[in-house]
């Protein structure tokens, strides 16, 4: 062990007791993360992805401000005119409610079902990984075992069985998605920190007397905490697609608020007479933003991967 | 080896311990009282009692439990509250039907995933390659709810090849080939994101191999490209190849439920989203506990079978 301290400065040894921004070591010419984010710029697919995702949380946010329509009020008279139609460029579907206003509209819940759940978990999960896979705490691996039984269930599945039981609404899928990502997302964070926590720098720092609660905070932590991230990123493109399958079986967001979900399934109604396009862009739109977030967690992941940051 | 498989089902069976578990307390998940929710509102509070003794929820919770789990073993789940029928009948047919549905799925899955990755990952960096990733890509990213829908509209109703929905043909049902008929579609739009992720698997799986010195070596000995290839490398990537497709068949019984419901195919996932529509608890338990049994013992098979192809793991678990 002693080799491995020998002529090194331990990062946490400075950072513990430097309050304010961290020096930068003459040996790393610039922080790990402006690296990171030079890489990730590099990534075409990533940033196009990126851009994709802003856009589209915008236009949700901004919904009012690009469409003079109601989102639940439609006009029967022109019921499913098609794309193209003047005034409604996309078109309105069975009850003449305007799809660009219920994209719009329904983006807002679409986005939120699926991204706010796994944001709430996230802390939680971080906390169960760090407790049972670094400290190995008793009630930590207990609770591990635990939410192992939780894997029996097929993901999508536990979704719709949490949801079908809690009843439809929004808080109510919101809260069924949440535990049923709790397993998944505590399993990834739980196996960076055994991971890490074998390393030689916790070890050496272990050896050098470092405060195991600080060590886990302060080193342990970020570390874990980029896994988690990544992982997080791609389970909001896995949960756009669950959160609105929810809506589109019925036990997600309930009419006539709009939802991205509940609109492919109001299309899945006039298809059968050979309209499509009521079912088609919504759904289209559910498959974009779900790849353009495995497009981003794939850009963070690869950004991240110090052998593939260099040129 | 005995050990291995002994403690491999002694596991099993603490997980299927659990997944009863849970299942049974999806029921006290349910806001307000059952009894209330089949008499309805305006029941007397006389009634209510009395169908909660009947049904026993006055009885202590852990009771309750093993008296479910007893059920369970007697292959008792209960009465159906909208259909006057025990849970047991309406799910083991609507059972055997997924079952039909997911292993064609499962065979459309295998077949094409795999040679897929093997060639991908044999001219890496090629237009195939690049294509065939890209598009496993987007489809590991797919609505399968809306991916059905667009097949329904596509073969179903412009070209009118195959039919829309159901099992059977209702006015003249035609035995096996109007069954395949009816399969083609719901197990296509089942298999497509398994089958993406299991395709880039593969690949990745298959390029490490590729680099690997015995590989070289085979080829220096003068081996034909496809012998390397299908023979010596696939061979050694098949455990981590049958862990995945073991892993994806949970999607692929996830996705089923939206699959049934989209072509209307009478398994168990329609049955779920029908008796979720109707608060038929009892029956979303089992439609559940089924799915998750079916999961648990896909697993398992895809452990024993990764255990025969490769020696090693034999000997680490069973340390």
């Amino acid at each position: 062990m002693s080799t491995l301290v020998a002529g090194r400065t331990f990062p946490w040894v400075r950072r513990s007791s430097a309050g304010g921004p961290v020096q930068v070591d003459t040996d790393t010419p610039k922080p790990q993360w402006r690296l990171a984010v030079r890489a990730f710029s590099r990534d075409r697919m990533a940033v196009v992805s990126l851009v994709v995702l802003v856009i589209v949380t915008l236009a949700a946010v901004f919904a009012p401000l690009l469409t003079p329509y109601s989102p639940t009020a439609g006009d029967p008279v022109d019921r499913l005119a098609g794309i193209g139609t003047e005034g409604h460029l996309l078109g309105l579907d069975g009850q003449g409610r305007d799809i660009w206003t219920r994209l719009l509209y329904g983006g807002r819940n679409s986005l939120m079902t699926a991204v706010v759940p796994v944001f709430v978990v996230f802390p939680l999960a971080l906390m169960i990984g760090l407790f049972a896979g670094y400290r190995r705490s008793r009630a930590g691996e207990v609770l591990m075992r635990i939410l192992d039984v939780l894997f029996a269930f097929p993901l999508v599945l536990l979704a719709i069985a949490l949801s079908a039981v809690l009843g439809a609404g929004l808080g109510n899928v919101m809260l069924a998605i949440g535990i049923t990502l709790i397993p998944y997302m505590a399993r990834v964070a739980y196996t960076a920190a055994v991971s890490e926590a074998s390393k030689d720098y916790i070890e050496a720092a272990r050896a050098y007397g470092a405060n195991p609660l600080l060590l886990m905070f302060r080193e342990l932590m970020p570390n874990v905490v980029v896994q988690l991230l990544v992982y997080s990123t791609t389970l909001c493109g896995l949960m756009i697609v669950v959160a609105s399958g929810l809506s589109f079986l019925g036990v997600g967001v309930i009419p006539p608020t709009p939802d991205w979900g509940i609109m492919t399934a109001d299309g899945k109604n006039v298809l059968l007479e050979g309209i499509y396009h009521v079912a088609t862009i919504p759904g289209l739109l559910i498959l974009v933003v779900s790849l353009a977030f495995n497009l981003v967690g794939d850009g963070i992941r690869d950004a991240l991967d110090p052998r593939k940051q260099t040129n | 080896m005995t050990a291995t498989i002994r403690n491999r089902l002694l596991s099993t069976l603490l997980v299927l311990f659990g997944v009863s578990l849970i299942v049974f307390l999806l029921l006290q998940l349910v806001p307000g009282d059952p009894a209330v929710t089949i008499l309805g509102s305006g029941a007397t509070a006389e009634a209510v009692a009395a169908l909660r003794t009947e049904l026993g929820l006055d009885r202590a919770l852990p009771i309750q439990f093993f008296d479910y789990l007893g059920g369970l073993v007697r292959g008792d789940l209960g009465r159906s509250l909208t259909v006057n029928a025990p849970v047991t009948d309406i799910m083991l047919p609507r059972f055997a039907n997924t079952i039909i549905l997911t292993v064609a799925a499962l065979i459309l899955c295998i077949v094409v995933a795999v040679p897929l990755g093997v060639i991908a990952a044999h001219k890496q960096y090629s237009i195939f390659d690049r294509v065939s990733m890209m598009v496993s890509l987007a489809g590991a990213s797919m609505p399968v709810y809306w991916f059905g829908l667009l097949l329904i509209g596509a073969f179903a109703v412009t070209l009118g090849w195959l039919p829309t929905s159901g099992m059977y043909n209702p006015r003249f049902p035609g035995g096996f080939t109007d069954l395949l008929a009816h399969l083609v579609l719901p197990a296509i739009a089942a298999a497509l994101v398994p089958l993406a992720v299991i395709a880039r698997m593969t690949r990745s799986v298959m390029i490490d191999i590729l680099q690997q010195d015995y590989i070289r070596t085979l080829r220096a000995s003068g081996l034909s490209t496809n012998s390397v290839l299908w023979r010596h490398a696939l061979r050694n990537a098949l455990p981590p190849i049958v862990n995945i497709i073991g892993l994806q068949v949970g999607y692929l019984l996830g996705g089923v439920v939206f699959v049934e419901v989209v072509f209307g195919w009478p398994g168990l996932g329609q049955q779920l989203y029908t008796s979720i529509t109707q608060r038929d608890i009892p029956v979303v338990q089992a439609g559940v506990l089924f799915i998750a049994l079916a999961f648990v013992i896909i697993n398992l098979l895809a452990d024993g079978a990764v255990g025969l192809l490769d020696p090693r793991t034999r000997r680490k678990v069973g340390a």
